[in-house]
């Protein structure tokens, strides 16, 4: 089975969608012949034809906007958003088109969009280029929201989306693009290469979309995390000692809360690890939902990690990142009332 | 040229409540004035084009120049039919309102012609996007009456289930898309359509209508981009209706340049047509579309016309301008000009039209009967459970959950 980064394991899905079926095309902003910033639709152009991956305006409006026309028509779009902080001039159309068109003309009309766009810190991107909007997009009644954190599941995942016949919104923790990252930013680069995730089957598969995984099976804590934080929060389990049970949710829209309520009703303790701001942020949804289904569990307050309630500073990346010291300093507390 | 005192400038209309009415600001051109390039032509040479205004029906009711097109009475007389039909649905739908009947309406008295026109001059598998003013659209193509009275009651029987404000219809079948209440945010989506018409090799084309004010906002922007850069077979129609609720057309930038000419910075044809001339709206709008059917793109199309009505059943238009200012516009009335123009060629008449508005008010009648049958407003309306479908495709366990929460 081959090993691949993030990277190809998403060009490997994009690879698959517009081969096996021609309704599906890809457009954004530097995404045809040059393949992306990242290179996630490196060579599709070339292989696939003009029409199937080509270059938008820098026009994140005018990108989704024609993108739900494509998608109403009945195709399959594939738009990009280069960075989710440009996402914005699009809000408009994800919020009161996209999201509310199915329900609005009863099933007449609806779009079949996949927004793939990359998300989250750690590459000194500063203000513009760090950002994890999540929650904005799980708030928004009629858009799904699909954060992978390995290659298996980016593959996965991305087929999935595009098959689904709802707005998804695709965020690629590109912090992992290139290797998993628990945190430790002063340490040694790693690569995907050897990692159990990074073996991608050939050809056409899919993760579900609202099926979370337990990355590591634990008895007296449950971390609930997403992206990137998925592998801060396996260093922070290591760091801390407590034997805690990690869950990728993999989409917080759909949300398997059944895997969530299981893990804290066995271990009847829960931290959530996000890198977007606290105040706000899904973690404030996690714990609600939580505290509402496992309250009689809880052996202890809910404690959420997050990035700070301040913009992504670009010095001080490293002081705002919820790296796995403020995970293990989380888990220990939880655990001080036994 | 020497430095002067700055002064920070607020357009303001040439008239306010109590003040003489004027259009003397408002550039027009005589009937058949206007020289009509084939639809071929390169949009360079026609740069002179949304600087004119696209006119067919003269005051004696003759259909004049070269845009004159060659249409059968039958299918003028349906139009006639279909505005006629049109205003007396609004009218009584309008009363309907005042009578505590539903919660909301708007009228477009005034600008039946364009939507009608267009209604009947694109295919079936054309799709138009359009705003809450163009209701003459369905009833050109034979949108059943009651079934938008359903709608505007929110009754058991409302196609779209009670989850959208009245008139803001969807009718896939019928070439009508999804209305919002947000102007402005389908105008890309017609691109899109169009786009994907072209990926696939089709021949149909899109419709994007948007109103004078609302090309103020980012997407008239993005979909002029989006259509010039890749030739979308799309037209784009701006309703210059000079009014957006009490807000002039100057505060959109009519004392710069017309609507139309904003085309030229995108390389995309503009006409200015008058919207109030069906035949004008009808030979510009097949215009538009045998060059989009030719694979030469999209064309954006100003309609100049007037808003009789208020905005909406929420305001009083006589609050922010003058009264008298509809009886002074000097496009006319869209119904009377074409009947004008029907009579004047010996195919039609006053008996006739008298007929015809007792015939479709009896016709109106009775669908209002049938659908108050149903009930209006408050009296009746859809299985609440409908509240929750149609959020996703399946719904997911907080709606399942909420559902059961209520009940139902």
């Amino acid at each position: 089975m081959p090993t691949m980064n993030m990277i190809q394991a998403l060009n490997d899905a994009l690879d698959v969608k517009l081969s096996q079926d021609p309704d599906t095309l890809i457009f954004g902003e530097d995404v045809g012949y040059f393949g992306g910033v990242f290179r996630v639709t490196e060579g599709l152009q070339k292989k696939h034809g003009l029409t199937r991956c080509f270059d938008a305006p820098i026009s994140e409006g005018g990108i989704i906007a024609t993108a739900i026309g494509m998608g109403a028509f009945g195709l399959r779009p594939i738009p990009e958003i280069q960075f989710a902080d440009y996402i914005l001039p699009a809000f408009d159309q994800l919020v009161s088109e996209a999201a509310r068109l199915r329900y609005r003309s009863n099933g007449e009309f609806w779009a079949p969009i996949t927004v793939r766009s990359p998300y989250g810190g750690g590459i000194f991107g500063g203000q513009t280029h760090s950002q994890s909007p999540e929650a904005i997009f799980a708030h928004i009644t009629g858009l799904k929201t699909v954060i992978p954190s390995n290659p298996y599941d980016a593959k996965g995942l991305l087929i999935a989306s595009i098959e689904e016949d709802d707005p998804v919104i695709f965020l690629e923790p590109k912090r992992l693009y290139n290797g998993p990252f628990d945190g430790r930013h002063d340490q040694a680069l790693k690569t995907w290469a050897g990692a159990p995730e990074a073996e991608v089957p050939e050809g056409h598969y899919t993760v579900p979309l609202g099926k979370a995984a337990v990355v590591r099976a634990g008895e007296e804590a449950t971390v609930l995390a997403y992206g990137t934080m998925v592998h801060v929060a396996r260093a922070g389990i290591e760091e801390s000692g407590v034997d805690a049970e990690l869950i990728d949710l993999r989409s917080i829209v759909p949300l398997d809360i059944d895997a969530i309520t299981a893990s804290v009703a066995k271990t009847g303790r829960c931290v959530i690890l996000h890198e977007a701001s606290r105040f706000g942020g899904f973690g404030g949804e996690l714990s609600a939902l939580v505290q509402e289904r496992c309250f009689w569990a809880l052996k202890s307050p809910i404690e959420r990690v997050a990035g700070w309630d301040t913009p992504y500073p670009h010095a001080f990346e490293w002081d705002y990142f919820p790296g796995p010291g403020r995970l293990a300093k989380a888990l220990r507390k939880t655990m001080e009332n036994r | 040229m020497s430095d002067s005192r700055l002064s920070l400038h607020i357009p303001q209309p040439t008239a306010r409540p109590g003040e003489p009415a004027s259009f003397d600001h408002i550039p027009l051109s005589e009937a058949g004035a206007i020289a009509r390039p084939e639809p071929d032509t390169p949009e360079p040479e026609m740069r002179d084009l949304p600087y004119g205004l696209i006119r067919v029906l003269d005051d004696s009711g003759s259909a004049v120049g070269p845009w004159a097109p060659d249409i059968a009475p039958e299918v003028m007389r349906k139009g006639l039919r279909a505005m006629v039909q049109t205003r007396l649905f609004e009218d009584r739908l309008f009363r309907a309102h005042r009578q505590g009947k539903t919660s909301f309406f708007m009228k477009s008295t005034g600008e039946e012609a364009i939507g009608v026109a267009q209604s009947m001059a694109l295919r079936r598998g054309d799709m138009c996007f359009p705003t809450y003013r163009v209701q003459g659209w369905l009833i050109a193509r034979g949108y059943p009456l009651v079934d938008m009275i359903h709608q505007i009651y929110s009754n058991a029987s409302d196609p779209l289930k009670g989850r959208q404000l009245p008139i803001l219809y969807s009718a896939r079948e019928y070439g009508f898309y999804s209305l919002s209440g947000n102007v402005g945010s389908r105008f890309g989506h017609a691109v899109g359509w169009a786009m994907a018409s072209a990926y696939r090799g089709g021949s149909d084309i899109a419709l994007g209508y948007m109103g004078e004010g609302t090309t103020a906002e980012g997407d008239f922007h993005e979909a002029l981009t989006f259509a010039g850069v890749y030739r979308a077979p799309v037209i784009l129609a701006v309703t210059n209706n000079q009014w957006a609720i009490s807000t002039f057309s100057g505060i959109a930038g009519a004392e710069l340049t017309t609507f139309a000419a904003k085309a030229i910075g995108y390389g995309v044809p503009g006409l200015r047509v008058d919207g109030n001339d069906f035949l004008a709206i009808w030979a510009a709008t097949q215009w538009a579309a045998a060059r989009a059917r030719a694979n030469l793109g999209a064309t954006l199309i100003e309609f100049v016309t007037y808003r009789v009505a208020g905005h909406s059943t929420s305001d009083d238009p006589t609050k922010y301008r003058p009264a008298d200012e509809a009886s002074l516009w000097p496009l006319g009335d869209p119904i009377e000009r074409l009947k004008a123009h029907l009579v004047a060629i010996g195919e039609w008449s006053e008996q006739r039209h008298v007929q015809l508005e007792a015939e479709l008010t009896e016709t109106l009648r009775s669908a209002q009967r049938e659908a108050e049958a149903v009930g209006t407003l408050g009296k009746s309306k859809p299985s609440v459970s409908e509240m929750f479908e149609g959020v996703f495709k399946e719904p997911d366990w907080r709606v399942i959950e909420q559902r059961r929460e209520l009940g139902i």
